[in-house]
């Protein structure tokens, strides 16, 4: 089975909701729709007090170059637009929105049929990705349109989907493969068309045979769409990985996928994209596991936009184990700690995974023993252990030489220290120095 | 044979000695021994408040330039300006010497832990992940940035408050905590009559109800102070007070006024008890009373 070169990790996969079916989650009483809930600037809002509003109407525009639009996950009155704090506690701007029934815009199709015939032009596809405010749902949330104008003087030769769902915990991808295949498969046809490439390879962990089998049956039925099963290893899911996993292609340091002819998306956005060509809904839900071993209940939702964790905790689980030490947004690798639980979820939220006090916690420091496990287990070929040192004597320009830039932020590197040095930590501080270095240069 | 190796060696010897005379001459730096003088005399922490690499550099500059203007030494203070004038033959600027002031008064009991961290033990890093455990953006993060900018040992954090705070003898306003907090909460101030500042403790820019939800000693814009002030020294902007140093004259009307204490008078004797029992609450009375306003 194909999986990618260099590093790499295999953390415990605790994949315990695999089996839970998507549910729908009911509409709160108000919602909270942040404006940047992609990469790039925020949006600008278009609406005002007091306006009302139906579900999929585009309440706040991309002005910028690097933005999404942004719509309306449901119908009410606008209360207000105000500062809203994000799960970080940071203060964002975002609109208010009173839910008042469920009224949707007429343009959108809501009937369950499957619609496969796409006529449209690539350059209209893009368009349309564009209108509905698609961005990418595997993590970094980049803008879709972005993703697929292929610079001049560029070709894309390979469609790459994630389906690797690498993270431990994170099932949300594995019901879509299971209960959305056709739409997926539509979805990953429209990308294909988008991009002109002969062929769209679907990467699947191994440790998913039920997707794997029905993928497989599904592609059967579309051209040029190939499931390809991957060695279970994290971090798989990450663009640059799957590239290599899939086609043996290296993406040289500070270059992107399209210089090696390729385009990363992920599985979610597949279905996002069908949703928002084939039945003109905007990105408006998404599907969030809620997880976690001390938890009643396992559940993947159908959740729409704007809802606070809070809320999906309450529907969810009724409230939180007394022994809760960590929410996580995100799988237990890269996901990030929700410190504001009345924070509104967004486009790229994957997960609300309830982590116990002894699992989160992290074990107490010691000193590195120079085993060189971290160098080992980085997917970049990176050698975080130098890293650590140069950040903390402020060497900043060595770590930059050393392509400190190049990290992905995988954690691989903290995973499997022995001293469990907060080495990821360390690097991504160091990233944030180059970067205000290079800022203060410019 | 010996005399051979002897004869042979010496002449070499002889000519690279020749050669290095000349090459030594003609590529001779003169340097000006003031500079090694000057240096002598700085504090050698090189800690770079003066703005140069260090303070070799710093003695170059001021030999370079031939006086003060425009240069100081602010760990030096005083005493090392008199020296340095003195070798340079010219009158040191006079300067108010100043001190580091933090400005949050977010301790564990005034903003309570809304979660815990657990990360990289780094206020810049902490600064660039989330608000921090109290949910106050402006806050103090605890971490020690600032303590281990710190050249003189003058900045601690002070493990009942979790707030930093300052030595005021060994503090000598180099400026370096400045510099290393993410969050801009420590500022030089002028040191004042007898070390006694009157400052706004905090840096949130929030509106009053929001600032009072992660802290309960926030400044909420109320505009009290601004108004009392009878020497304009406040000023209320972006719902956060700010008390000009310059124009201060620590009559600490302000701090009687202020309802949440956020403005803190330090370095004065405790107020007479019988005062206006509704004007003066815990913030003056209370001031030699906490930790945090001992030290600060």
């Amino acid at each position: 089975m194909k999986t990618f070169k260099m590093g790499g990790v295999h953390p415990e996969e605790n994949k315990i909701s695999t089996n839970a079916v998507i549910e729908q989650m009911p509409l709160p009483t108000q919602v909270a729709i942040l404006m940047n809930q992609h990469l790039g600037a925020p949006a600008t809002p278009i609406v005002a007090k007091g306006d009302k509003v139906k579900v999929g109407q585009l309440i706040a525009e991309a002005q910028a170059f690097m933005c999404a639009n942004i719509h309306s996950s449901v119908s009410g009155t606008v209360n207000k637009i105000d500062v809203c704090k994000d799960m970080t506690g940071l203060p964002k701007t975002a609109i208010y929105i009173d839910v008042e029934g469920d009224e949707w815009l007429e343009s959108i199709d809501r009937t369950p049929d499957v619609k496969r015939e796409c006529n449209l032009e690539p350059k209209e596809i893009v368009a349309k990705l564009k209108e509905m405010g698609i961005v990418g749902l595997g993590g970094a949330t980049f803008p879709a349109h972005i993703k697929y104008s292929i610079p001049e003087g560029k070709k894309a030769e390979y469609l790459i989907i994630n389906a690797a769902e690498c993270e431990p915990y994170l099932t949300s991808d594995h019901r879509v493969m299971i209960e959305h295949a056709e739409e997926v498969c539509v979805g990953v046809s429209i990308l294909r068309k988008a991009l002109g490439v002969p062929n769209a390879y679907i990467g699947i962990e191994s440790n998913k045979p039920e997707p794997i089998r029905v993928m497989t049956e599904m592609a059967r039925q579309f051209e040029g769409i190939i499931v390809e099963p991957l060695k279970v290893k994290y971090p798989q899911g990450a663009e640059k990985q799957l590239i290599n996993a899939i086609t043996g292609r290296k993406v040289p340091s500070g270059k992107l996928p399209i210089d090696v002819g390729c385009v990363v998306s992920n599985v979610g956005t597949s279905f996002a994209v069908y949703e928002a060509v084939q039945k003109n809904k905007p990105l408006i839900e998404n599907i969030l596991t809620v997880t976690g071993k001390k938890l009643p209940s396992q559940h993947n939702y159908q959740v729409r936009i704007g809802i606070t964790y809070n809320d999906i905790i309450k529907q969810a689980i009724g409230e939180l184990p007394a022994t809760t030490g960590k929410v996580i947004s995100g799988g237990t690798m890269m996901g990030k700690a929700v410190s504001n639980l009345s924070a509104p979820t967004t486009k790229g939220a994957a997960s609300v995974l309830v982590m116990d006090e002894a699992e989160a916690r992290r074990a107490p420091e010691t000193n590195c023993i120079r085993c060189g496990k971290c160098a080992n287990a980085c997917p970049m070929g990176l050698e975080p252990y130098l890293f650590s040192a140069l950040v903390k004597n402020n060497r900043v320009e060595e770590a930059q030489a050393h392509n400190i830039l190049d990290c992905i932020e995988c954690g691989c590197c903290f995973f499997s220290c022995p001293a469990n040095k907060p080495l990821t930590d360390e690097i991504r501080l160091g990233k944030f120095k180059v970067r205000a270095m290079m800022a203060a240069k410019k | 044979m010996i005399l051979t190796a002897v004869l042979v060696l010496g002449i070499i010897g002889a000519i690279f000695a020749i050669v290095l005379y000349f090459v030594a001459q003609k590529f001779k730096v003169v340097e000006d021994p003031l500079i090694d003088e000057i240096a002598e005399v700085l504090p050698g922490a090189n800690c770079g408040g003066c703005g140069k690499a260090g303070c070799r550099a710093m003695a170059e500059a001021f030999v370079k330039q031939g006086n003060m203007d425009g240069l100081k030494c602010p760990a030096g203070g005083e005493s090392v300006a008199q020296k340095v004038a003195a070798l340079l033959g010219c009158t040191p600027e006079v300067s108010e010497p100043q001190v580091a002031v933090v400005r949050c008064n977010g301790s564990c009991a005034n903003a309570t832990a809304k979660n815990k961290y657990d990360g990289l033990h780094d206020c810049a890093f902490a600064n660039s992940v989330y608000a921090g455990e109290s949910g106050c953006v402006f806050g103090c993060l605890g971490l020690g940035n600032c303590a281990n900018a710190c050249q003189f040992g003058a900045l601690s954090i002070d493990t009942e408050t979790g707030l930093p705070k300052v030595d005021e003898e060994k503090c000598t306003a180099c400026g370096a905590c400045v510099k290393a907090c993410p969050r801009g909460i420590i500022e030089l101030r002028n040191k004042g009559l007898k070390n006694r500042r009157v400052y706004v403790a905090c840096r949130n820019k929030e509106k009053g109800a929001a600032a009072r939800k992660s802290c309960t000693a926030a400044c909420i814009g109320c505009g009290k102070c601004e108004k009392t002030c009878p020497f304009g020294a406040i000023k209320v902007e972006n719902n956060l007070a700010y008390i000009d140093y310059t124009l201060c004259k620590m009559c600490r009307k302000c701090v009687a006024e202020c309802p949440t204490g956020a403005i803190h008078a330090v370095n004065f004797p405790p107020l007479p008890p019988k005062k206006d029992v509704a004007a003066a609450p815990a913030p003056a009375a209370a001031a030699p009373a906490t930790p945090a306003q001992q030290n600060a």
